[in-house]
């Protein structure tokens, strides 16, 4: 990354990423389907870098254009490993439980025909 | 045509409730009126509004039914899907405005959460920069490097009405404040990320999951104090979050947020990192700041407070990192906005880890008022197994215990104090009524005597002697004047040692005494405990008439503690027996008795 040397070149770089993201922007199919694994300690310590090793293999497997990342902590213990799946030009779900067997069907039926599966955490919080 | 969603709740409160009849009859629905195609059922995670359970809400006109049996199922099905209504009188009721909820707009009644500190915690890639300034990351720091004198950013913080995180609830904006009209310099900004409570991971979850937020806000501090180092003293024991921390620091030097001449204004900060070998004490300031002078972690006398006199000697600021978490989001929306959430004294949000006997053990954050009820019974889903609640236990060993007469109690600082407990960093566990208060007070002093430094004589000697009457009271070898003992003794631990480990350290027996009586006394005088976990205090039977001898205890004794034939009345020989509760457990004919 370049350096940034006031708040304006701060602003622009805002602005650029601002573009970038799927929120903001309308959908194009070229567009990836956007991954994120919550990998915190207790995440990993659950499973999570083996369900981010199975997304990167298995959607890289099939050519499914997507990017898969991590993330931090999304607070559901109770539910680790959780992974959060934006679809572009819907809202992100998060899914709780996601070992290898749940990747697959995530894959196979939300990610491939757009069609929601058991084991959604409803967002149950605002946010600023 | 778009697919239309039933999200069915299938929290464990919600089952409870029947959700899983209601899933079936509404699928049954489903496939009778024609609409397997249109309409697919989805069971889901806790919505965390378990009190008005079974949830339904359907996508994507996002209506959300509340308290939905399984005999509501035909109903909802042909109004909504065939009639294209909604079912009225299954749309929640607004306490206030008495009006049901049909708005979409207007669903979010049931979130109870409001994530402030948490803002980006499993939202960016904590391991880079670009996505945090996507989420108006530094913006805070360049309004104030560039918009703000430094006593205008004290002044917002001041009025905010931001207090401590780590516990204590000291004012923030008044620490700055103090910390800049300190004369001396150098000046230090100092991270407390020290988390030692048990059970206790907020601090950790925000390094790991967010740390430029920490980064910003330290910039800002020193900023604001007129300092240009910072420390993050953090435990040896989180390597994720060091790596991480050191990564974004690394990337906030490089993108010319940290070090020399930032964001080209001539204000220069640098952060290091400070390794904690784990010692429950160094989270007391003083403690932590002899630990990062290469001293004995041990407390010295306040004041000289740290503003004024801390690490070498110089003004010292230091916060928590939950604390640090709040700060840019406070510069960005206002001091107003602020302290427009929380109850009058305190003011925002509180990160709490709730955890123990609890259905949806997690992290989560909640304004401040948030009554004890919300959070263990909507939020937290409920106890475990449908056990009935007795207590939870805030602010780690210093904290207290709060029994069911304060599950209504709004939670703030303040009122947490006066209810026996305090805030501390935010541990929250759940007891149910298994749990025995003698033995968890027990649990808390042995976390105590095993970390108090040993600095000064009423937490060395005093805890140790503590612990021994709690011993003894477990084991039934208690007497009356050993109860006058634990809290007279308790109390002069309180107001006679040097730090804030010592002061409160009696806290979770004080507490428990004064909501728990009768389970004390019980030990004592009746050599009881009533929730049988004392394992001095019960002793195991078969009872005769409900055993049919089938064997399957005394197989499964690990000590041969049990005798019999099959088919005959078996026999529990007490000086063998270690009470380790598995013939209990795996009897199916109710036949063994604790008492």
């Amino acid at each position: 990354m370049e350096r940034i040397k006031s708040v304006s070149d701060l602003k622009k770089i805002r602005q650029l990423s601002g573009l970038n993201s799927h929120a903001a922007s309308q959908p194009a199919s070229k567009d990836p389907v956007v991954i994120k694994v919550a990998m915190a300690t207790c995440g990993i310590a659950s499973g999570a870098k083996e369900t981010y090793d199975y997304f990167v293999e298995e959607l890289g497997r099939r050519h499914i254009n997507a990017t898969v990342s991590q993330t931090g902590c999304m607070s559901y213990c109770y539910a680790e490993p959780t992974v959060e799946v934006t679809i572009p030009g819907q809202d992100p779900v998060v899914f709780g439980h996601v070992n290898s067997a749940k990747a697959q069907e995530i894959i196979d039926r939300y990610i491939s025909q757009h069609e929601l599966v058991d084991g959604i955490i409803p967002a149950s919080y605002k946010t600023v | 045509m778009e697919k239309n969603y039933i999200f069915v709740c299938g929290g464990i409160g919600c089952r409870a409730l029947e959700s899983e009849q209601l899933k079936k009859n509404l699928q049954r629905e489903i496939i009778l009126r024609g609409l397997s195609d249109e309409v697919q059922l989805v069971t889901t995670g806790c919505f965390g509004f378990c009190e008005k359970g079974p949830l339904v809400k359907i996508l994507p006109d996002n209506t959300f039914y509340v308290q939905v049996t399984p005999e509501d199922a035909g109903e909802l099905v042909y109004e909504h899907f065939v009639m294209k209504r909604k079912v009225e009188r299954l749309l929640y009721l607004h306490p206030e405005t008495q009006q049901r909820v049909t708005e979409a707009k207007d669903m979010d009644f049931y979130k109870k959460q409001y994530r402030i500190a948490l803002r980006n915690c499993g939202i960016i890639d904590p391991e880079n920069i670009e996505e945090y300034i996507a989420r108006d990351g530094y913006a805070a720091l360049g309004k104030c490097l560039t918009e703000m004198t430094p006593e205008m950013v004290i002044e917002t913080i001041r009025k905010s009405g931001l207090r401590g995180r780590g516990g204590g609830g000291f004012p923030t904006g008044l620490k700055w404040e103090i910390t800049r009209k300190s004369a001396a310099t150098p000046k230090y900004v100092v991270c407390n990320a020290d988390e030692g409570d048990p059970g206790a991971f907020m601090d950790r979850s925000l390094l790991e999951g967010d740390p430029h937020s920490i980064i910003e806000a330290m910039i800002i501090c020193g900023y604001s104090i007129g300092a240009d180092r910072g420390l993050v003293y953090i435990r040896a024991e989180y390597p994720l979050a060091i790596k991480r921390l050191q990564k974004a620091l690394q990337q906030a030097e490089d993108a010319g947020l940290l070090g020399k001449d930032i964001l080209g204004t001539k204000f220069n900060f640098n952060i290091e990192l400070r390794f904690g070998a784990g010692a429950f004490v160094c989270g007391e300031e003083t403690a932590l700041i002899h630990s990062m002078e290469g001293c004995r972690g041990e407390p010295t006398f306040k004041p000289p407070f740290p503003s004024v006199e801390g690490y070498l000697g110089k003004p010292t600021n230091v916060n928590n990192v939950e604390t640090f978490a709040n700060i840019p989001v406070i510069i960005n929306k206002g001091a107003e906005w602020f302290s427009s959430i929380g109850t009058e004294k305190s003011k925002g949000t509180k990160v709490f880890a709730l955890a123990g006997k609890i259905n949806n053990v997690g992290l989560i954050e909640v304004p401040m008022g948030t009554t004890l009820r919300e959070i263990i019974f909507d939020i937290g889903g409920g106890i475990k197994d449908g056990k009935k609640f007795k207590a939870v236990q805030t602010g780690g060993p210093s904290g207290g215990c709060l029994g069911e007469q304060h599950l209504d109690t709004p939670i703030d600082y303040d009122n947490l104090i006066e209810a026996g407990s305090m805030m501390g960093s935010g541990g929250m566990i759940v007891l149910d009524e298994d749990d025995c208060m003698v033995s968890i007070a027990k649990f808390y002093l042995e976390f105590t005597l095993h970390e108090s430094c040993g600095k000064c004589a009423p937490c060395r000697i005093g805890n140790k002697r503590l612990h021994e009457l709690l011993d003894k009271i477990t084991k039934g070898e208690g007497v009356k004047d050993d109860l006058k003992k634990l809290k007279a003794l308790g109390t002069v631990i309180k107001e006679t040692s040097l730090c804030g480990l010592g002061q409160s350290s009696p806290n979770p027996i004080l507490s428990t005494m004064n909501t728990f009586y009768d389970e004390y006394k019980a030990h004592v005088f009746d050599k009881k405990c009533p929730s049988k976990q004392c394992k001095d205090l019960i002793h195991f039977t078969i009872i005769e008439d409900n055993c049919t001898g089938c064997t399957l205890c005394f197989r499964n004794c690990p000590v041969n503690a049990i005798t019999g034939e099959k088919g005959k009345v078996h026999e529990i020989h007490q000086e063998q027996c270690i009470k380790c509760g598995i013939c209990f457990s795996k009897c199916k004919f109710d036949a063994i008795l604790v008492e």
